[in-house]
């Protein structure tokens, strides 16, 4: 499967079919939608981390001209289910507007629905909430204690999750090793914010009995979760996933917003839309991601070898555990990053506090952990004295032991790290940046280079799902495809979720194109409605290059296998004489026999009696695909396959501090990566420049900041600082290609490369530059403040 | 995020904004570039009755340059002046410090005027005035005065302008002697973020290299930029040895009472506002003997 | 309310329409003249997406509301098309490069990198970072969009010459 050299198509530049209506200003996004009739939705937000909501007075708020409804938290309530969990905690109800209660500042209490959104916002100041301020809790430490105010007092305490795995014999390799150090890592609230925000318009046609709705959405089960929460049959939900996402990097979950509009639109008759604003977005909304605590130790020997890792994960889950806590979860894939070590303990919890709900960002948790882990990594190489590369490569997995089983059970595909690495350093020159550091650091600034060498877990299995809620059995997590082959020959194929800048079209088109060996500019890639579309998991956990990119290729395989049984028939041949080309087929050793694409379409959809008895007329295929080595429950050690393939990144950044201002900048980076075969290399290297973009902002700038009163003091672009084209550097990607055996060209996943690996690169790098002081940071993001304080928190004065 | 309602009303000469203005009595509020403006109003952080566009109001555009001053007009684009070569070739330390003023865009925008009445504690232009001691012209329908930097900046985002008056133009005096260099350093956490801190020095050496004249002042680390008089007494008549400008500094962390706000702690503004001034007071030490260009 | 009308062109096209004083100057392109091609990121300034040309220089249609562009001209990414209709060298560079991946900062950095070439026709790497420092894109970490506009300005080099 992995050993074809030489394709057609795959791993060719190509132009990414999507963007020409992005160049032009012709993108379709869910803001752009303008239906006739169109009502707009503000939000009313409670200004307290907690408060009990004792009544809400609506009355001048609708006396407004133009305001056509005002909805309340507790009318919806009625009138709805609460929303899914990612957890079995039947005491925890999430619903989309706060009722009774509200639990951090920013939560959502009351719709306001006027002809305009200037006029509901002018309304929305209206809307008369009598609250009473409750105890709140802000830190997740505190929290756990036995008596921390509660954020859901009907639970009884504020652990969402709590749950130790051991894998292998850890107190055994801790005992024998003869040594070992423990830290603490510390992730803080950030995300990848995309620029757009969420958008939602529903609209609810009385005669179809049907709900359409058009959502800047990346959200598996989307549509049956709308209909689950409004109690419709899904098939009368019907989400158009031809809108543009304006970015999403797992974000975009919309359950909440979405049951509002569609509520509204069936009760007013009128199609309702939403767009967040930024406050709403980053303070009501979806935006924040992994809070985490890391309590690390491992055991390790002389040689800096590592034989047992222990990770404790303490994540502030904010309020509401929606996929959350399953963050937590992926790591599991990878609990030992791409090294040798024998035995891990993992001891995961999820904590509630009254801040906004974390959701899901791209990597799904590994990042986090992959900072942890690198941290511990440079540590070791710190005690030893031992070099940073070096202690990685004593530690890598070598190519020739994969498929590697690790200690909680997931087996990695492939890989080879030590050449990635080699290439890698080839190419940054090592020695050259040393060269490089040390005269930055005689010029009077602190300088340092950072190594860390990741793993992305792709393939998006869901197995953490029954891992983390043993009430919860799903075991598959497929993706399909359909393909249509017109009566002129033109190919269109069908995906079942929209897309937020993952090139999906283009992906389609290519991987068809290389099974069916036509031109990919001539398919049609299209994004169905969700009453047409067959089951998609939406692209999350880097899956879509594998699993859409495997469920096109399934269909064309099956397209090109009713090719040749026509023209068998037709030539009254076997299959095995015959040889198909480009889309024709020739009678092998006699060119002059042959039926042209044209011709055998021709065939199928119109010359019945020139089909095989029994066939099915006309050309279509389709094809639903599982997650390769997918399907099982975990066993009862926790141990489970989780994602089927694994790519490796390497990074390596210079950079330099300055020593009294605390200014971290960037003045070179290096990434050497492996994910498998690439299927177009420019939407691969534009993940990995985009995905240290966000690992960057991780690292230095990001935080969703609250105060002691429980606000968010990050809520604007004016506070939550994204990282600009001045902050991000050039990147040199250095490029290595080990297929994965499991998939159908040999790719991998690369939907979150860069990310998994350059925060814990760039806080190498500060922590290179900080150790001729003898000083570290563990603690994301390393801001100006942070780093200066460190550096020079006791000094009065200094001159620069 | 959508502004609460209010009237608009194009002026078309300064008369015009001055009568709108008393008419109004402070209900009224004049927009300009709008760059800082129009975020609070959309966020409802200012709601005024009316606004009073000055943007077509051409008496209140222009740059004037004479050999003593460097005149900017209110209403005068933070752009066109960046890009004007006169400006840079007269008062160098202006164009550089505009440079750091939001980016391209906001400045093609945004005014000079607007920014010096919007008296942010971190505004580059603002640190400018205060270091050369401009003199900002007012005009009301009650007539016209001056107002030094000294006395024009009141607290943050407050000026002791009247609600009834307009800004009408800034007049940055220019050093006429030879021997005259600046220094201009900010610290922000992104590029074209706003300044956590900032300093600019400006001085004049006399032909033995002794200071002849001086002027230091430090933003975004106090409510309203902050001349350091002590500091610049205690160099008066030195030579500005990197020792001599150490021990005038010392006094400088005490006068300091900085904001704390989310980017970072009065800490960190005080300190690093130091180490700006010194090395806004070494560029300007070394551009003044000619060996800094 | 205070009703205004304003008077403007756009792309070249002349418009007359009534705003609000309140509408700014992106919510009328999209909502009032359908222009959805400029977006709404921030609505404070700090994005970029919503980047026009106004008269001449790009600006952010956030910060200035529509009753203050009576009179003016205004360039949104739907008027940087060749009067052929064909895709202008800054765009065709934008498709070659990948230069976007969810498109959504797109026309805003087309806006400020088309401006940027008008006015400095070999920009050099640092000078095309500072002209597209006030526009943020959280997809492609700005790489793909330095290389397209370096492509750009030498694809209109080679054709003057
Ligand atoms: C993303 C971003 C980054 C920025 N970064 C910086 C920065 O780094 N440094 C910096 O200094 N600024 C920065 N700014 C703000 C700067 O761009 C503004 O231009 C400036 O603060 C205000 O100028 P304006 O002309 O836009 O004024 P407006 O916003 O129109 O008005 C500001 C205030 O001044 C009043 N006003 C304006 N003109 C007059 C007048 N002639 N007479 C009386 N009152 C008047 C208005 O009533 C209002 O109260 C930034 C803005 C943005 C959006
Ligand atoms: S929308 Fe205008 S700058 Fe963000
Ligand atoms: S392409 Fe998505 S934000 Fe720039």
């Amino acid at each position: 499967m992995n050993k074809k050299s030489a394709f057609r198509y795959i791993s060719k530049k190509r132009r990414v079919k999507e963007n020409r209506r992005f160049i032009t200003g012709r993108g379709r996004f869910a803001a752009d939608l303008k239906l006739s009739g169109m009502l707009h939705v503000a939000m009313v937000s409670s200004p307290f981390a907690c408060a009990k909501i004792k009544s809400i007075n609506v009355d001048q708020a609708i006396a407004v001209d133009g305001v056509h409804y005002v909805l309340t938290g507790a009318e919806l309530a009625e009138n709805i289910s609460p929303l899914l969990s990612g957890l079995d905690l039947p005491d925890v109800k999430r619903l989309p507007l706060a009722s009774g209660r509200a639990r951090y500042a920013g939560e959502w209490v009351a719709a306001v629905v006027a002809d305009t959104r200037h006029i509901a916002e002018d309304a929305a100041e209206l809307v008369m909430v009598d609250y009473d301020m409750l105890d709140f809790v802000i830190d997740p430490e505190i929290a756990m204690k036995p008596d921390a105010p509660l954020v859901h007092p009907e639970k009884g305490d504020n652990i969402f999750f709590d749950k130790q795995w051991v894998w292998g014999d850890v107190d055994g390799d801790f005992s024998k090793a003869p040594h070992s150090l423990s830290l603490r890592a510390r992730w803080s609230r950030c995300s990848t914010i995309p620029i757009e925000t969420f958008a939602v318009t529903a609209s609810w046609d009385d005669g179809r009995e049907m709900l359409d709705i058009w959502a800047s959405v990346q959200m598996p089960k989307y549509p049956e979760q709308i209909a689950r929460a409004l109690k419709l049959p899904a098939s009368s939900v019907n989400v158009h996933f031809d809108v543009d996402v304006g970015g999403s990097y797992g974000l975009k979950r919309g359950i909440r917003q979405t049951v509002i509009v569609s509520y509204l639109t069936r009760k007013l008759r009128r199609p309702v839309r939403f767009i967040e604003d930024r406050i709403e977005n980053m303070a009501g909304g979806e935006m924040h991601g992994p809070d985490r605590i890391f309590d690390m130790e491992v055991a390790y020997d002389d040689d800096g070898i590592m034989h047992s890792l222990k990770i404790t994960a303490t994540d502030d889950c904010g309020c509401y555990p929606g996929r959350a806590p399953l963050q937590l979860g992926k790591p599991v894939s990878a609990i030992v990053g791409p090294y040798r070590i024998k035995s891990a303990q993992y001891h995961a919890r999820s904590v509630s506090t009254n801040k906004t709900s974390q959701e899901a960002v791209r990597g799904f948790g590994q990042a986090p952990t992959n900072f942890a882990i690198e941290t511990v990594v440079d540590r070791i190489a710190k005690e030893m004295g031992i070099g940073r590369e070096e202690i990685r490569r004593r530690n890598l997995i070598k190519s020739h032991e994969f498929p590697w089983r690790i200690p909680s059970g997931s087996e990695y595909d492939s890989g080879d790290y030590h050449t990635v690495l080699d290439k890698l350093m080839e190419s940054a020159n090592w020695d050259q940046l040393v060269t490089k550091r040390d005269v930055i650091r005689k010029q009077g600034k602190l300088a340092g280079i950072g190594l860390s060498t990741c793993l992305e877990p792709s393939g998006g299995n869901s197995s953490f799902e029954p891992l983390f809620n043993p009430k919860n059995n799903t075991t598959t997590w497929m993706e399909s495809c359909l393909i249509k082959i017109d009566m002129l020959g033109g190919v269109s194929a069908m995906m079942g979720t929209s897309s937020s800048g993952q090139g999906h079209e283009t992906l389609l088109a290519v991987s068809i194109g290389e099974v069916l060996e036509r031109d990919p500019d001539t398919i049609r890639a299209i994004h169905a409605d969700s009453v047409t579309a067959l089951p998609s998991n939406s692209p999350v956990g880097s899956r879509m290059a594998i699993m859409l990119g495997g469920a096109a290729a399934g269909a064309a395989k099956k397209i090109k296998a009713q090719l040749l049984k026509i023209a068998a028939h037709n030539f009254q041949l076997p299959e095995d004489r015959l040889i198909y080309d480009g889309g024709d087929i020739f009678v092998d050793g006699d060119r002059e026999r042959h039926l042209t694409w044209e011709q055998l379409v021709d065939i199928a959809h119109r010359q019945y009696h020139n089909m095989p008895i029994g066939t099915e007329p006309g050309l279509q295929a389709q094809h639903t695909w599982e997650v390769p080595t997918g399907g099982a429950m975990p066993a009862d050690d926790g141990t489970v396959q989780m994602y089927p393939c694994y790519a490796f990144e390497a990074h390596v950044p210079l950079v330099s501090i300055d020593p009294d201002t605390g200014q971290v900048e960037i003045c070179d980076y290096y990434i050497g990566h492996d994910c498998g075969t690439v299927i177009n290399p420019d939407i691969v290297r534009g993940m990995t420049f985009g995905g240290i973009a966000h690992g960057i902002g991780a690292a230095l700038y990001e935080k969703f900041q609250y105060d002691d009163s429980g606000q968010l003091q990050a809520g604007t672009f004016m506070d939550y600082l994204i990282p600009s084209s001045h902050e991000i550097p050039s990147v040199g990607m250095i490029k290595h290609f080990t297929p994965s055996p499991l998939t159908e060209f040999g790719q991998k996943g690369s939907g979150e490369s860069g990310y998994l690996g350059a925060p814990a690169a760039i806080a190498s790098a500060v922590n290179d530059a900080l150790e001729p002081l003898g000083k570290s940071i563990e603690t994301l993001p390393m801001r100006v403040r942070d780093i200066e304080a460190l550096l020079n928190g006791n000094v009065e004065t200094k001159i620069g | 995020m959508k502004a609460a309602e209010f009237d608009y009303v194009k002026a078309k000469s300064l008369d015009e904004i001055c009568l709108f203005l008393s008419q109004q009595a402070g209900e009224a509020r004049i927009i300009a570039g709008g760059q800082t403006l129009v975020p609070l109003m959309a966020m409802r952080m200012a709601r005024p009755n009316t606004l009073i566009d000055i943007n077509d109001v051409e008496e209140l555009k222009g740059i004037e340059i004479t050999k003593k001053s460097v005149i900017i007009k209110a209403c005068t684009r933070q752009s066109e002046v960046l890009e004007s070569v006169d400006v840079r070739r007269s008062l160098p330390i202006l164009s550089d410090a505009l440079s750091h003023v939001g980016h391209t865009q906001t400045r093609n925008r945004g005014t000079v005027g607007g920014s010096l009445v919007n008296a942010d504690p971190s505004a580059e232009i603002s640190l400018i005035a205060r270091l050369l001691d401009a003199e900002m012209t007012v005009h009301s329908v009650r007539g016209e005065r001056v107002i030094k930097a000294a006395n024009f900046f009141s607290s943050a985002m407050i000026t002791n302008l009247d609600a009834d008056e307009c800004l009408t133009q800034v007049c940055f005096p220019i050093w006429s002697s030879v021997r005259t260099g600046f220094g201009f350093h900010e610290t922000s956490i992104r590029a074209s973020d706003y300044a956590l801190a900032s300093a600019a020095a400006q001085l004049s050496l006399d032909s033995s290299g002794q200071c002849r004249s001086i002027s230091i002042v430090i933003g975004g680390a106090t409510e309203i930029p902050t001349r350091i008089s002590e500091t610049e007494e205690q160099l008066m008549g030195s030579d500005l040895s990197d020792t001599e400008i150490k021990t005038a500094m010392e006094k400088i962390p005490e006068m300091l009472e900085p904001q704390a706000d989310v980017h970072a702690d009065a800490d960190y503004r005080r300190r690093v506002a130091c180490v700006l001034v010194g090395r806004a007071l070494k560029d300007a030490r070394e551009r003044a003997k000619g060996s800094l260009v | 309310m205070s009703c205004h009308k304003v008077s403007l062109t756009v792309n070249g096209a002349k418009y007359a329409e009534n705003a609000e004083a309140r509408m700014t100057l992106v919510d009328f392109l999209r909502d009032v003249l359908d222009l959805t091609g400029t977006h709404v990121g921030c609505e404070h300034g700090v994005c970029g997406a919503c980047s026009v040309i106004f008269d001449g220089k790009p600006i952010r249609s956030c910060l200035i509301y529509a009753v203050m562009a009576d009179g003016h001209d205004v360039i949104t990414v739907e008027g940087l098309e060749e009067d052929d209709g064909s895709l202008s060298p800054l765009q065709d560079a934008f498709w070659e490069n990948h230069a976007m991946q969810c498109g959504y900062c797109t026309p805003g950095m087309l806006i400020a990198t088309h401006q940027l070439l008008q006015e400095n026709p070999s920009p050099s790497e640092s000078e095309i970072r500072d002209a597209i420092g006030g526009n943020l894109c959280r997809c492609t970490g700005y790489q793909q969009i330095v290389e397209a506009v370096q492509m750009a300005a030498k694809k209109i080099k080679d054709n003057c010459v």
